[in-house]
């Protein structure tokens, strides 16, 4: 190996006077980025390694130590920046593809944060949710109006499966393998305590994890690990994958040297192989084909649970979604192009796709005018980050919304973005048994039901605001948003107004 | 319209809230009577309503033409009221065609053409649309007020009408001579809304086909309700509440056969947790009600008075928001925003309560007992 032009992006800056020279940084890091020098008898630190994931900077003690980004620079360029020449470099070197985790650093635009809500004042009473009923349960399914009354004019109730939930958030898709036993107990936990549903991810169900079973998505991917009969009913949805915001149009590939036991007999794959998800399902390659792996999956659980279908955001997405609204699906779940992932081409995660926001506006509005919203339930993910956004979100036409990288902040996650590393020094997305321990169950569950509480206490002050005291009654409703700093193009795609207007 | 109002924009260009008065009169036993009592109620209300709109809907007030459909059309130009008459032959038999009868009045002004039609559908045009005679009659309707520009139907209904304009509601009903008419229910609306636009479509009741709704309050689900009934084939050209209340109910109603209870249980759902109250059987129903048709539900205060050919229903939001009365006389059935406009024309009555919440009152004319034209279904077990 030649000369490494690669100056580490992180400085580890370490005050002396207060460090007492316990090692816990040296412990904690995975990276072994600290280490002890014997013959100066004071910590050093190799920066190379380190990924500023503050694990180390949350458990020092002393608070002896940051985590600087480097001053070094190249010398400025508005085209060729430092992060580009450094990847060139990488690929000389290395002659592969780039690999990234979590959703895109870049600064595409961010509609949450350009959308405005709105309140009551005078003309009708906003309403305080401390005093008054404000109802945030959702279902989800397919919702045919067809009446059928029996002989003596009763309503026939029965409806296609429902999923029933609380609060109009999940846990979206992360599987055992990608994220850790711990995390996903922690997530399972939750959700049964939150009255909501996590997902299984496409690496099958753990034993330990049957019992959570109604308040869990299992899924079915490309690779269709751990997929087989009991698992399918193990679930209260069945979700099928068609596609990732993170990596649209690309398969995945967890590394062999994560398959220990315990992942080998949930994916149902031998030790130690790799687990290659195929780009395409290939019993699926066109709209006709979906309709017969829905029904497969629906024989299969007697028409007892909706069925999900997952796909990425993308361009002609509004055609995609109005094809599945008629493929027998219950519900679509949407991935914008922000979603994160545990591991994708940096290339692929950076470029392909289009932002949620505009996805959920231009399908929402598509089933509406062919007439079909009420067959289908739309579920969106890919960086709901707040409640301020499940409130957008569900205003411009959704019915629930996906998270997880929220959820991973909640379980102590940094967004180093080297999930792909394996090495996470949270517990989180790793399968080191010394790693995994650092994270409590307990203790991660209730993080996340305190966050979603926390969301849904915000998510009732608002709506109490607009003097809607059910979500139902937000669902779709677009003039509660208005659009700030908006082009009449993107405010058309949004079908919201400008603030002024 | 050109020219008309130039500086602000129109009701249906623009969103305006509105507050207001209602109040409505029914005769059990179908005993007709004219529109004077309902002016005199509304009369009381005065300050509930600024002269920016004021209307009536009375019922059984054409029998010697009761088999025919009544069209209440505004024009604003003679080029908008033919455009218009061509359609109305192309898909109707015209029976008879007048302008309505008014008085001028100093507080009404602006006044569009007011015509008055008694039409059937052509059989032939009927029958290739394969469409029931009431829903052809509704497509025409909405067609008529999306598409031809400066024409407006306010009223579509058979042996009812709407008779409506900018102005005091009192001021309103002599201008279109009430005291002329007999009908055994009639309901009456003064506006107050927050914008001046002041376009004669825009006051109240709303109807379409025999519905009429009058209404109080300002909802804060509109664009939810909107969406959603859009889907079915509604226009909604006046971004008005009003407007979106009626589309549903005729939705729920007529097009989907469910009981008004049934329709007060959708658009007034009762909270989750009184439906987790109920005996399981009540509880599938509700439950089935609340979450097939959710996008319906109406937050926000509202009390309405829904008018149909038989009966009246009113209705308040779920928390009761908005104000409204009832009271029963003999064979009266009195609703009203405030028990001052029962007491100017009914001083004792035998029964005066405050509906709660949710809770539909529904009064039907004894004739109707057991139901007639979809309006009282089976009972569902609600």
């Amino acid at each position: 190996m030649g000369i490494n032009y690669l100056y580490p992006d992180f400085e580890v800056v370490r005050n002396f006077d207060r460090c007492i020279t316990c090692r816990v940084c040296e412990r904690q890091c995975a990276n072994e980025v600290h280490s002890f020098d014997e013959l100066r008898q004071r910590m050093k630190a190799d920066e190379s390694k380190c990924v500023n994931c503050h694990r180390c900077v949350s458990l020092c003690p002393t608070n002896a130590l940051k985590i600087v980004k480097t001053d070094h620079t190249f010398k400025e360029n508005a085209n060729w920046k430092g992060e580009v020449i450094q990847d060139i470099y990488r690929q000389a070197q290395s002659g592969g593809v780039l690999l990234a985790s979590m959703g895109t650093p870049k600064s595409y635009p961010v509609y949450w944060d350009k959308m405005l809500v709105n309140a009551s004042q005078v003309t009708n009473p906003s309403i305080d949710p401390l005093r008054e009923p404000m109802e945030t349960r959702t279902y989800l399914g397919q919702k045919s109006t067809k009446i059928v009354r029996d002989g003596e004019g009763r309503i026939m109730t029965k409806t296609s499966p429902q999923l029933k939930l609380d609060i109009p958030i999940m846990f979206s898709a992360m599987s055992y393998g990608s994220i850790s036993y711990n995390a996903h107990k922690s997530l399972a936990l939750a959700a049964q305590k939150l009255g909501i549903l996590y997902n299984t991810g496409e690496g099958g169900l753990h034993e330990d994890f049957y019992k959570y079973g109604k308040n869990t998505i299992v899924q079915v991917a490309s690779g269709r690990f751990g997929v087989h009969p009991g698992y399918l009913n193990a679930g209260a949805a069945i979700e099928i994958k068609m596609g990732q915001g993170a990596k649209p149009g690309i398969g995945g590939h967890l590394p062999g040297s994560k398959i220990g036991e315990d992942i080998s007999k949930t994916r149902m794959i031998p030790l130690h192989s790799d687990a290659i998800s195929p780009a395409p399902h290939h019993d699926i390659y066109s709209i006709e084909d979906l309709r017969q792996l829905v029904f497969a999956l629906k024989e299969a659980t007697a028409y007892t649970k909706p069925v999900i279908v997952k796909v990425a955001a993308v361009h002609n997405i509004s055609a995609i979604a109005s094809g599945i609204a008629r493929s027998g699906a219950d519900i679509i779940a949407i991935d914008g192009f922000r979603g994160g992932t545990g591991a994708a081409p940096a290339r692929t995660r950076d470029n392909v796709g289009i932002p949620i926001e505009l996805a959920l506006a231009s399908v929402d509005e598509r089933l509406r005018q062919e007439g079909i919203r009420n067959n289908v339930s739309l579920v969106v993910g890919g960086s709901i980050r707040s409640s301020s956004d499940v409130l957008k979100a569900i205003a411009l036409g959704a019915d629930a919304v996906y998270i997880a990288t929220s959820a991973l902040i909640a379980l102590g996650c940094h967004l180093c973005r080297t999930c792909h590393s394996g090495k996470c020094n949270w517990g989180i997305a790793t399968q080191n048994p010394e790693l995994v321990k650092r994270l409590n169950p307990e203790i991660g569950s209730d993080h996340l039901v305190n966050l979603i509480t926390a969301w849904n206490h915000e998510l009732k002050e608002m709506m109490g605001g607009m003097g809607i005291n059910s979500i139902e009654a937000l669902r779709g409703n677009r003039l509660m948003l208005r659009g700030i700093g908006l082009n009449e193009t993107e405010l058309g795609i949004l079908g919201i107004a400008h603030a002024g207007q | 319209m050109e020219g008309y109002h130039q500086r602000c924009p129109l009701e249906g260009e623009v969103r305006i809230p509105s507050g207001c008065a209602i109040s409505g009169i029914i005769s059990r036993s179908g005993k007709r009577f004219c529109g004077r009592e309902a002016i005199t109620s509304i009369a009381v209300m005065h300050d509930r309503s600024n002269g920016l709109g004021g209307g009536y809907a009375g019922y059984g007030i054409y029998p010697e033409y009761a088999d025919f459909y009544a069209l209440h059309i505004f024009y604003y130009s003679n080029e908008a009221k033919r455009g218009c008459e061509e359609f109305l032959e192309e898909h109707f038999d015209l029976i008879n065609l007048s302008k309505i009868p008014t008085e001028k009045h100093p507080a009404i002004t602006d006044q569009p053409l007011i015509w008055r039609y008694f039409v059937t559908p052509l059989p032939t045009k009927l029958a290739f649309s394969q469409l029931d005679e009431k829903e052809y009659t509704a497509r025409c309707v909405i067609k008529v007020n999306r598409d031809i520009e400066g024409a407006y139907v306010f009223s579509s209904g058979k042996n009812m009408g709407v008779f409506k304009a900018v102005g005091f509601p009192e001021d309103v009903g002599e201008f279109y001579r009430l005291d002329d008419y007999e009908g055994y229910s009639w309901t009456v609306h003064g506006r107050y809304p927050t914008n001046t636009p002041g376009w004669w479509g825009g006051a109240h009741p709303f109807s379409l086909l025999d519905y009429t709704i009058v209404h109080n309050g300002e909802i804060s689900s509109y664009d939810a309700n909107r969406r959603f009934i859009e889907m079915y084939g509604y226009a909604c050209t006046l971004k008005t509440d009003t407007e979106v209340i009626t589309y549903m109910i005729d939705y729920l109603n007529r097009r989907k056969g469910l009981t008004l209870k049934e329709v007060a249980n959708v658009i007034a759902a009762p909270f989750w947790s009184t439906i987790e109250a109920m005996d399981d059987d009540e509880k599938q129903v509700y439950t089935y009600l609340r979450n097939t048709f959710a996008s319906m539900l109406i937050t926000g205060p509202f009390s309405i008075i829904l008018g149909f050919n038989g009966g009246l229903m009113a209705l308040n939001d779920r928390l009761k928001l908005r104000s409204l009365v009832a009271a029963e006389k003999d064979d009266r059935v009195y609703l009203a925003s405030e028990e001052a406009a029962i007491r100017i024309i009914e001083p004792n009555p035998d029964r005066l309560w405050y509906p709660r919440g949710g809770k539909p009152v529904i009064i039907t004319l004894d004739s109707l007992e057991g139901g007639k034209d979809g309006h009282q279904l089976p009972v569902s077990g609600l």
